[in-house]
């Protein structure tokens, strides 16, 4: 109410004025919609998981978390995303600095090829893996005859793993280098620093948090991914089932506490990334704030460089 | 230069995980020699869906005769899933050294695909390779709301009724051919009627599931529809797991008598070594204990005497037509009702 006269005193001020406000019927109607949208289909369900899984008390939980093919399963997700974030970090970072720092021929395609996975069905991956390495697949045999195992499998499982996940550390790189640009990077290579250098001193520390994040994200997917997972998997009980799957299964099984125990584990994982997200969201606007660093980088391979180039050149001397 | 190192560490790192994760695992291996005294065999079968509690008390009790008998240890691992998924999977290379699954013919496309399986599988075992049989019952809420009491129910207009899909679920299509059976065999029943009646009854399906235990849980769980069709073991581990207070069995004057067969993936388990434990593993379901279990879990056991009475009194009597006499065989009514374009699919085209 005391808008009206303020806005005839400090009209110049963008937010309050008139024209760029909405009534507050409008303002409030739009919050408690979004609020009670997310409310509803977002957190109700995420608190239903740890009700109905607790129904039975704690210590039937606890006991459905302990059961081995519960333990086996957990054992399993994590191996996977143990395997399949890091070779992820590699491919994405590799395939980010590619793609933001040089210029050649099919940059575009390759950056078309890196979104390949979030367009295509996880499904369709899983039956993709097993038309290659499948019994009938083109590596079938071969593989057969070697006696290695890859469909029905942990190879098979960490493939399609990585194939899902893949565009989450590229993703979250490529914009963030391409607006950080180049000129970085040729300061460092002006002052002599060989390529390892201008990576490890230069262009790792800005996207630092950005590789931190794309992790985060990778690793959420790769726990939790069950369509590519689930049939490349064979569902072998206590062998090749993930926690996704396994939820699946004692769900079948009329085993519904302990399902539900089982995506609470599932879902304390989640909201450990989410955790973890969010810390490094944090700690990225701070170290946005605290100025630009890598010039300071700069400065420091200089002098590094400088330094191995006395030492280098002393025993000649 | 602190990169280089960490960079060549985490490499090494990276590679030795890709390499076990590549590393070969077949536990069999390690037991050429044969004459180590504590081994370990490492069974697999591969069953569908409505098996999972059936085999779970019956590895336990094979691994403790089998062990008695030979000294050996064994360890069966279970896959579960839809009768016909679980066929490909095999083909595509799952290593089962037995397949349990619901229907004859999707050992025979094992068979007929991989050779894995020797063609005449099914006189491999007694009773054409099923030590255990079942038939489809339907499955009403408490109180039978839309009196439901035989086939001719199912396609009056108003009743929901949910059945999984028979182009992916065994289940499924003993349903379809349960009800084809039974419209067949009506005084002036003829094919022609029987695909009306048919197609009738996938007029009143509101959700067709993927396999048996997805159709269960559509009805029980989440309450929809008034009807399930549904294999009598499934019915009866239903009723017992989710309460008789809010379900009830409704047997019908006559239906299918369902084989689901089991047979030993021969190339399979040769190549592993398990042979002899397969071939036991799958006998041992005809044994008194084997039949025992199978009676427990609301199978109908081929050898009812050797059951527990109590058990098998639970169990309705009906008239159960089979297969063989109204079809033929397998590979015939696979054709004619399931295979792309077959009746199924016209019928489901014009609900």
């Amino acid at each position: 109410m005391s808008a009206a006269p303020g806005k005839a005193r400090r009209g110049t001020r963008f937010e309050q004025s008139a024209a760029t406000r909405e009534p507050a019927w409008i303002k409030w109607s739009i919050l408690a919609a979004s609020l009670g949208f997310f409310l509803l289909f977002v957190l109700l369900p995420l608190i239903a998981v740890f009700v109905e899984a607790l129904r039975r008390g704690l210590a039937p939980y606890l006991a459905a978390i302990i059961e081995p093919d519960a333990l086996a399963a957990l054992r399993l997700t994590l191996t996977i995303a143990a395997i399949a974030v890091p070779l992820n970090l590699v491919f994405g970072i590799a395939a980010a600095w590619l793609i933001a720092k040089f210029d050649f021929r099919g940059k575009q395609l390759l950056t078309t090829l890196i979104d390949l996975p979030f367009s295509v069905s996880p499904v369709i991956v899983g039956l993709m893996y097993v038309l290659i390495f499948g019994a009938n697949g083109w590596f079938g045999q071969w593989l057969l005859a070697h006696d290695l195992k890859v469909i029905f499998a942990l190879p098979g499982i960490v493939i399609a793993t990585v194939f899902v996940t893949f565009p989450f550390v590229a993703r979250e790189l490529i914009p963030l280098m391409q607006a950080q640009g180049r000129e970085e990077e040729e300061a460092a290579v002006v002052l002599g620093a060989n390529g390892w250098q201008v990576f490890w001193h230069v262009t790792l520390p800005n996207i630092k948090w950005g590789v931190i994040y794309g992790v985060v994200l990778a690793n959420a997917r790769a726990m939790g991914e069950f369509g590519a997972v689930s049939v490349v998997s064979g569902k072998l009980r206590g062998q090749t089932t993930t926690l996704p799957l396994q939820v699946e299964i004692l769900y079948n099984e009329y085993n519904f506490a302990a399902a539900f125990a089982v995506a609470s584990l599932l879902a304390l994982l989640a909201l450990v990334t989410l955790a973890l997200k969010s810390w490094v969201e944090h700690r990225s606007r701070r170290a946005d704030t605290g100025g630009s660093l890598s010039l300071e980088a700069a400065a420091a391979v200089a002098a590094a460089n400088r330094a191995t180039r006395t030492s280098a050149e002393k025993p000649a001397s | 230069m602190r990169f280089p190192r960490l960079a060549a560490r985490s490499l090494a790192l990276a590679s030795t995980l890709l390499l076990g994760a590549c590393g070969v695992d077949s536990p069999e291996s390690a037991t050429a020699g044969g004459t180590a005294p504590a081994i370990t065999r490492q069974l697999l079968n591969v069953s569908y869906d409505p098996t999972r509690e059936l085999y779970q008390d019956f590895n336990r009790v094979f691994a403790a005769h089998w062990q008695a008998e030979t000294g050996e240890r064994v360890e069966v691992t279970q896959s579960h899933g839809g009768s016909g998924s679980q066929a490909r999977a095999v083909i595509d290379g799952l290593d089962a050294d037995v397949v349990t699954l619901a229907l004859a013919y999707d050992i025979d496309s094992i068979a007929e695909r991989t050779g894995k399986v020797a063609s005449d599988w099914e006189s491999a075992l007694p009773d054409n390779s099923a030590p255990y049989t079942s038939t489809i019952v339907f499955l009403v809420r408490k109180g039978n709301p839309k009196a439901i009491t035989d086939w001719p129910d199912l396609v009056k207009p108003g009743v929901e009724v949910i059945t999984p899909n028979p182009k992916s679920s065994g289940g499924a299509r003993w349903n379809y051919l349960a009800a084809w059976g039974f419209a067949l065999q009506q005084p002036g029943g003829s094919a022609e009627t029987a695909r009306r009646f048919v197609q009738q009854l996938y007029g009143n399906v509101s959700v067709l599931d993927t396999g048996a235990r997805g159709s269960t849980t559509t009805f029980v769980q989440r309450g929809i529809g008034d009807v399930l069709i549904s294999w009598e073991n499934e019915a009866f581990l239903a009723v017992e797991e989710l309460g008789p207070e809010t379900l009830e069995i409704i047997v019908p004057s006559q239906s299918i008598l369902a084989e689901p067969p089991v047979a030993v993936v021969a190339g399979n388990a040769e190549r592993k070594g398990n042979a002899a434990v397969a071939r036991a593993y799958l006998e041992y379901l005809y044994s008194a204990e084997g039949q025992r279990i199978v009676a427990r879990h609301y199978y109908r056991p081929r050898h009812p005497e050797l059951a527990d009475p109590a058990d098998v009194a639970r169990l309705p009597a009906l008239r159960l037509f089979t297969m063989r006499e109204l079809f033929g065989s397998w590979r015939d009514a696979q054709a004619t009702h399931f295979d792309d374009g077959g009746i199924f699919d016209q019928i489901y085209e014009l609900r």
